[in-house]
């Protein structure tokens, strides 16, 4: 009788997936408050690596008729002492758990493990981008090709000639093919030599020649053809501005808040376009484009003029990102202070070069730790965007103080909304 | 016999051709010298994940789609990560072919151990078990199961996936209730299962006419009141298989509804012997594999080594702890099989003067393998456990019995221990925690009030005074209405008939919409 014996190893399609996908669509609720309240504690660079969430198993079990109570008998191993006729103490009073203690209660909670991608849907899952016209671009997507190597396989019209001939030649020298000259040279001693020295040469000939034949100019093994892979060409691009206030006012804990908001929404982006930028801009009067360690650790000091911000990112949108081609974000993260004169600079900046090319331009404004948001009062520049906001400019703002209120403002800032709403925001 | 001093394979490592190698090796033990009879045997490697998926669908290599797999599965992965369980080293499938998997991270040796203990010993209990041989078809099992899973996502399909969820949920709520516990009835031929399933679909959609929905009716006829023992008798009822009577006589469920109970209850039906044969099963398996592992090391064909390594696994398999260790959890249904089945093999081979006593069929019959082949084939665990348990075993386990009764307020009663006057008492006990009759609740449907509003009665007969759990049976009770489509009531009552608790459920729109 034969036995068979498959290796099943590289089936593909892990048949677990679809029901893993129930049981998430059938759990949604609990999942999603459970990766938001672990969102909350965690940092948001580790929340992103997707990870576990612990998921009460209640409501989500399955019920059968069972039973408990009554009289029971049980037969157990292990005897040492007792003799027939003696009266155990119950270990606890309660009696309803006896031999099953201990089998079903680490099914209390289960931690679930989520990849980083069902982490982030559920996570985003009601949010949305504001609906503005390039946001359509998003979901258009082109197939490019580019070159990626060499194969052992392939169409014939894509044989590598120079590839092929040189591995030949790789082979050849390897392998110790005899090269034409020596047979040449041979064969014209041949013509006049001995007797003697003549069956040796024929010999020296023939072996030539024979090894000629088991090593080929070119074996099958050295064609090499060119290899192409289809690339998705991302049509639709965002950047993001990162704009900060870093003067001397702006302390550690604020930056930090800021960039917990950075970060929500580069990933947000990210999970929109298939291609996202960053640009961080900091200033103090003046602004200077930088990168990501300097722009949240770096020290720097001085006034505040925030059109600095805003004219350095004017200039970098009409020198990199055509508006036509990009779907640019702006967020700007400040606590609020201006100097006077800057003002009305600011404002202009804003409707005239700014708001016209961007998306959704956000403006965040940090207070300190155990401040409370709705005490703020409204700073120069907060005063500043509500008379701009007022007069329909696609801008938003909120404040915060405390780590925990970054994902209900951004939350807030992106959920999904009736169309009348949103024109109104 | 064709002993060879050959190794069959050196250290850890394996690949096919060591596979085959250690196959044959086993086969030719199996067959020869302790005369297995088995069905073809098909081993498939497979990775830890997929063991983990096979685990999560009821070890099923295809099933169809439901969200309680995917729980068991995060479950399952979320405890073996942390390294709360470990996996097993196999799972095998009672079909012909006979399934088994290998984990690929299993080395030579644990490859050896699984193959002499799958392959032969659960195959070999498989085939010849009379509850096997009854209640399976071992033949129609995969096909069974592929059309399942077809069936089910072609409801999705038609009649959208939350429909078929809440079947699914309720079916499954009462799958333990869906089987025939006795037999008289045809065993289950599962290919004909399907073919009927599809000639019924045929059937249906070849017969429907919409213009019978227009038809008038009439004025409904004045019921007859049929007397209450007829009615009984027309019903079937009493009847503990509730699926069954549900798929039979529900008044408002689907077609579709009524394949699908079909199905959970057929794949119920399938696993039904499995439950009572655990201990045997096992015990069967353990006991093949030591046999021809140690065969293998005596022909040279294993290593020291190796032969220590399976050892050291299989010490932790037949590991029993006792009831005052932390990690004691009941019967290693493995353990008691094994010394069990070790210990029948003293008793034909080299018995005393007790054995001689307690088993005058067998004890010292000579022929181990013989004997035990009669016993692996017409037992199940509670009369195997009833009549081969012998007292040097109850002595070797140290067994004793305890009698629990709440009312008595000194404490839990020791009532019998391993001696000449607890022998007996002892194994009774101990057999009863296998007798499927006292394991699942016993719930019967007993009557439909067809004259009134149609409730379905459920009577839950009380013993030694365990009752239902409240939260749970109102869920089931719920899934239950849903299906009924009206009131579904069920009572409590003492052997003596004393009601004890009445339960009611209310049906949801859902499965009246569904």
């Amino acid at each position: 009788m034969a036995i068979h014996i498959v290796d099943r190893r590289l089936n593909p399609g892990s048949k677990s997936l679809e029901n893993r996908q129930r049981f998430l669509r059938r759990a949604k609720a609990l999942v999603q408050g459970a990766v938001k309240k672990s969102s909350q504690s965690r940092d948001i660079k580790d929340v992103l690596e997707g990870g576990e969430v612990s998921v009460p198993i209640d409501g989500m079990d399955e019920p059968r008729f069972r039973r408990e109570g009554g009289t029971r008998d049980m037969v157990l191993p292990g005897n040492k002492k007792f003799v027939e006729g003696d009266i155990l103490p119950r270990p606890n009073q309660s009696g309803g758990k006896g031999r099953g203690a201990g089998e079903g209660d680490s099914e209390d909670t289960f931690r679930f493990v989520l990849s980083r991608d069902e982490f982030v849907d559920l996570f985003l899952d009601d949010l949305e981008l504001p609906d503005l016209a390039k946001r359509k671009l998003a979901e258009v997507e082109s197939e490019g090709i580019r070159r990626a190597g060499y194969t052992t396989s392939g169409s014939p019209a894509n044989i590598s000639v120079s590839r092929t001939v040189s591995r030949a030649l790789a082979r050849r020298v390897a392998l110790r093919r005899p090269r034409p000259e020596v047979l040449e040279a041979l064969e014209a001693e041949l013509s006049d030599c001995s007797e003697e020295r003549r069956a040796e040469l024929m010999a020296e000939i023939e072996a030539l020649k024979a090894k000629m034949q088991r090593i080929p100019f070119i074996d099958p093994i050295d064609i090499r053809y060119r290899r192409f892979e289809t690339v998705p060409k991302p049509v639709a691009q965002a950047v993001m501005f990162c704009l900060m206030d870093v003067s001397g006012s702006m302390t550690e804990h604020m930056k930090d808040l800021a960039k917990r908001f950075y970060m929500l929404l580069y990933v947000f982006l990210k999970r929109r376009y298939r291609h996202v930028e960053i640009v961080f801009i900091r200033h103090t009067d003046r602004a200077e484009e930088v990168d990501e360690q300097t722009f949240f650790y770096g020290p720097a000091s001085g006034g505040t003029l925030v059109s600095s911000a805003l004219q350095a990112m004017h200039e970098i949108v009409r020198s990199r990102f055509r508006p036509a081609d990009w779907n640019i974000y702006a967020a700007q993260a400040s606590d609020g202070d201006n100097s006077y004169a800057d003002g009305e600079v600011t404002g202009r900046l804003l409707t005239d070069n700014i708001l016209p090319v961007t998306q959704f331009f956000a403006y965040l404004e940090v207070g300190q730790e155990n401040g409370l948001s709705y005490e703020m009062p409204n700073s120069a520049l907060w005063t500043l965007y509500e008379g701009l906001r007022a007069g329909g400019a696609p801008l938003s703002m909120r404040k915060v103080n405390e780590r925990s209120e970054i994902f209900p403002v951004f939350h807030d800032l992106f959920q999904r909304r009736g169309p009348q709403e949103r024109t109104a925001s | 016999m064709t002993a060879t001093d050959e190794l069959l394979f050196d250290g850890a490592d394996w690949d096919f051709r060591t596979l085959q190698r250690i196959c044959d090796a086993c086969e030719q033990i199996a067959r020869d010298e302790l005369g297995l009879d088995v069905y073809p045997n098909q081993i498939e490697v497979i990775t830890a994940e997929q063991m983990l998926d096979a685990y999560s669908s009821v070890g099923m290599p295809l099933f169809y789609k439901h969200w309680s797999f995917g729980k068991h599965f995060a479950f399952q992965e979320a405890s073996y990560r942390k390294g709360l369980m470990g996996l097993a080293y196999e799972i095998v499938i009672n079909s012909s072919p006979c399934i088994s998997y290998l984990m690929e991270e299993n080395t030579a040796t644990m490859q050896t151990l699984v193959i002499a203990h799958a392959a032969f010993g659960h195959n070999h209990f498989f085939k010849n078990n009379y509850l096997f041989k009854q209640w399976t078809d071992a033949d129609g099992i995969l096909d069974y199961l592929e059309f399942a899973k077809r069936y089910v996502a072609h409801c999705e399909e038609r009649h959208g996936r939350l429909a078929v969820e809440h079947t699914l949920d309720a079916a499954h709520a009462l799958m333990s209730h869906g089987i025939d516990r006795y037999p008289g009835k045809k065993s289950l031929d599962l290919r004909a299962e399907e073919k009927r399933a599809g000639r019924r679909r045929a059937h249906e959609e070849s017969a429907f006419n919409d213009l019978w929905r227009t038809v008038p009716t009439g004025p409904a006829k004045s019921g007859a009141v049929l007397d209450v023992e007829r009615r009984r008798q027309m019903l079937g009822l009493p009847q503990e298989n509730l699926l069954y009577f549900l798929e039979k006589t529900a008044p408002r469920l689907k077609p579709w509804q009524r394949e699908i109970l079909r199905i959970v209850r057929n794949i119920a039906q399938y696993f039904y012997p499995q439950s009572q044969t655990k201990v045997m099963n096992e015990g069967t398996a353990t006991y093949v594999h030591y046999r021809i592992m140690s065969r293998l090391h005596e022909q040279g064909r294993l290593t020291d080594g190796n032969f220590l390594e399976f050892l050291q696994s299989h010490t932790n398999v037949v590991f029993q702890p006792e009831f005052d260790d932390p990690r004691y959890s009941g019967f290693n249904p493995y353990a008691l099989g094994f010394a069990m089945m070790q210990d029948i093999e003293r008793i034909v081979t080299d018995p005393d003067d007790e054995d001689r006593e307690w088993f005058p069929d067998v004890a010292g019959k000579g022929d181990a393998m013989a004997v035990l082949r009669d016993i692996w084939a017409n037992y199940r665990d509670e009369s195997f456990i009833s009549q081969f348990m012998s007292p040097r075993l109850m002595r070797h386990f140290r067994l004793f019995h305890l009698h629990d009764d709440p009312e008595e307020r000194a404490g839990i009663l020791v009532d019998a221990i391993h001696d000449e006057r607890g022998y007996r008492r002892l194994r009774r006990e101990l057999a009863r925690q296998y007798d499927v009759g006292f394991i699942d609740p016993n719930i019967e449907v007993v009557d439909v009030d067809l004259a009134g509003d149609r409730r379905l009665m459920l009577r839950h007969t009380v013993v030694k005074g365990a009752q239902l759990t409240e939260a749970d049976t109102k869920r089931v009770l719920q899934h239950l209405a849903d299906l009924w489509s009206y009131d579904v009531s069920l009572v409590e009552a003492d052997a003596s008939g004393t009601v004890l608790k009445e339960y009611v459920a209310h049906p949801r729109n859902i499965a009246a919409a569904a």
